[in-house]
């Protein structure tokens, strides 16, 4: 099975670092559990649904979290947010060739409300902290709960991130919109539609995500391992963000008033929008090399 | 609170602030010089111009004022739900305002927020919680969202979480629950020009707000988890 969307967090360590080589810190055995679930009548997790430690990708050290989308949707509790924390600000420590995140999450966990909404902003400013240090920080997006909420933020907050088509990457999921503001704003049920607005392929295009992969671990491990090397301005930069500002200006400008992301790929220049869905990540890579937007 | 009678009492000295699309910015004298003023205002929902509008001005603010301080002014119902930012990658444009207040700080811009009215979720992780303090008016209202919405995602009954809300930093709304887990360096009673003459003194020495979460007892596990993990112990301290 080399799936990445059927893994499990711990599948997805196993099977992506160098075998054998990941050392868990605070290790399911600790077993430190949610101090609020309890009081909800909530099921814990003796790992509060994040795996964080230190591991080997082709013998480079690289520190790694995997969160887990099947315990609570990988939302970010006290417990679960600190463990990225102290992951992370061992990296800044023990210097790291880079950490990656295995992100699958739904953000903020609504059981843990307020404690979760200030552990994911620790959990930003210490990705930034290791970027200051200058470690690269990647991102990978390819678990069936995808990237919302705060953790679609922090995603953006790192050097680069790896997506399947499979992935979604976004900040309120549709359901939350649907529920907001009705279902002619966003039709949750209607699949195409939010796979062309929060999938990996639309990503993509935008140049929010920086490389695309195949729904395999053995192709997020090779995109990772390249990224690495491929990473320029670990540290964030005055003329890297004011590029990020001209890219975001312009993407408004010309694509703030298109209402569905095929038609946004159609103003892109893509010839034949309709094709996109159907095509396998590389033939999709290559196809859509002359009109995919600059990636920061 | 009005954002007008807000700048004047923050500013007695006098200061230049615009609305435009209820994004703030413009500058204030303090004692110690000139600020940097930019937020939202209207509880607006931040979408991406909002995020993109208060960027821009933070960067300029950056270049052609170095080392001037910033402060945020936070009042926003969270990010706008619609399918449209979506598309276009709002969680990119929030992540850019961030990085912004990220790149001010490390150009050696001090950087204090302040909710002066409502603070939600998204729209606050990006601006007020990305301060070096966030500091909170006592009649703000801060939250992840409202109990009701809360009780049909989390399947928990309205009545317990109200219940707990009464007690329990972790579901009620208010800034006093928001210091005690250390997210709120401090709740502005009184003179406002002198709180923030003040803030502006203190020194900013990294995000301690796990360890102010444990010292005021709102978050008993976070600080213990993290020093666990730097210091490369299997067992938390008691």
């Amino acid at each position: 099975m080399n799936s990445y969307l059927e893994a499990t967090a711990r599948e997805r360590l196993q099977r992506l670092l160098d075998p054998g080589s990941f050392q868990e810190f605070l290790p399911p055995s600790s077993r430190v559990v949610s101090p609020h679930l309890g009081q909800l009548n909530a099921p814990v997790a003796f790992d509060d649904g994040v795996a964080v430690g230190r591991a080997r990708l082709d013998g480079r050290l690289v520190f790694v979290a995997a969160q887990e989308g099947g315990f609570m949707g990988g939302a970010v509790g006290e417990v679960h947010g600190a463990k990225l924390v102290g992951m992370l600000r061992r990296a800044i420590h023990d210097r790291p060739d880079a950490v990656l995140l295995l992100l699958e999450t739904g953000g903020v966990r609504l059981h843990e409300a307020n404690a979760g909404l200030i552990a994911v902003s620790e959990v930003m400013r210490a990705v930034l902290d290791v970027r200051a240090a200058g470690i690269p920080v990647l991102a990978l997006v390819g678990g069936a709960n995808g990237c919302f909420g705060g953790m679609g933020i922090v995603a953006r907050c790192t050097n680069a991130i790896v997506m399947s088509e499979e992935g979604r990457l976004a900040m309120s999921g549709p359901e939350v919109i649907e529920t907001a503001s009705g279902v002619e704003e966003f039709d949750a049920r209607d699949r195409a539609l939010v796979w062309r607005t929060t999938g990996g392929k639309h990503r993509y295009l935008l140049g929010d995500c920086q490389v695309l992969v195949a729904d395999a671990i053995n192709a997020f491990r090779a995109a990772a391992l390249a990224q690495i090397d491929a990473v320029t301005d670990v540290a964030l930069t005055l003329d890297a963000i004011e590029q990020e500002q001209a890219l975001l200006t312009t993407r408004l400008e010309r694509f703030g008033h298109v209402r569905e992301p095929m038609e946004l790929w159609r103003a892109l220049g893509v010839t034949e929008p309709e094709a996109l869905p159907l095509l396998e990540a590389d033939a999709f890579v290559e196809q859509v090399a002359a009109w995919r937007l600059g990636a920061h | 609170m009005d954002w007008h009678i807000l700048t004047g009492a923050l500013f007695p000295q006098g200061c230049d602030v615009r609305e435009e699309h209820q994004v703030l910015t413009g500058a204030g004298q303090a004692g110690a010089g000139m600020v940097a003023v930019v937020g939202t205002t209207g509880h607006v929902p931040i979408g991406v111009e909002t995020a993109l509008a208060q960027a821009r001005f933070i960067l300029q603010t950056v270049r052609e004022h170095p080392g001037r301080p910033i402060l945020i002014l936070v009042d926003t119902q969270g990010q706008r739900l619609r399918h449209r930012d979506e598309m276009l990658g709002i969680n990119s444009y929030m992540a850019h305002l961030g990085k912004c207040v990220e790149l001010a700080r490390r150009s050696g811009h001090r950087i204090v927020a302040l909710v002066y009215d409502q603070a939600l979720s998204g729209g606050f992780i990006t601006s007020g919680l990305m301060a070096d303090a966030c500091y909170a008016l006592p009649d703000a209202t801060i939250r992840v969202m409202g109990l009701p919405a809360m009780a049909r995602i989390t399947k928990v009954p309205e009545e317990r979480l109200t219940e707990l809300a009464l007690d329990n930093p972790v579901f009620a709304p208010g800034p006093e629950n928001y210091l005690r887990m250390g997210g709120i360096q401090e709740i502005w009673r009184g003179d406002l020009a002198v709180a923030l003459e003040t803030a502006l003194q203190r020194e900013s020495s990294g995000d301690t707000r796990s360890a102010l979460g444990l010292a005021r007892g709102g978050r008993a596990l976070a600080d213990r988890v993290i020093a666990a993990i730097v210091a490369g112990e299997d067992v938390l301290a008691p």
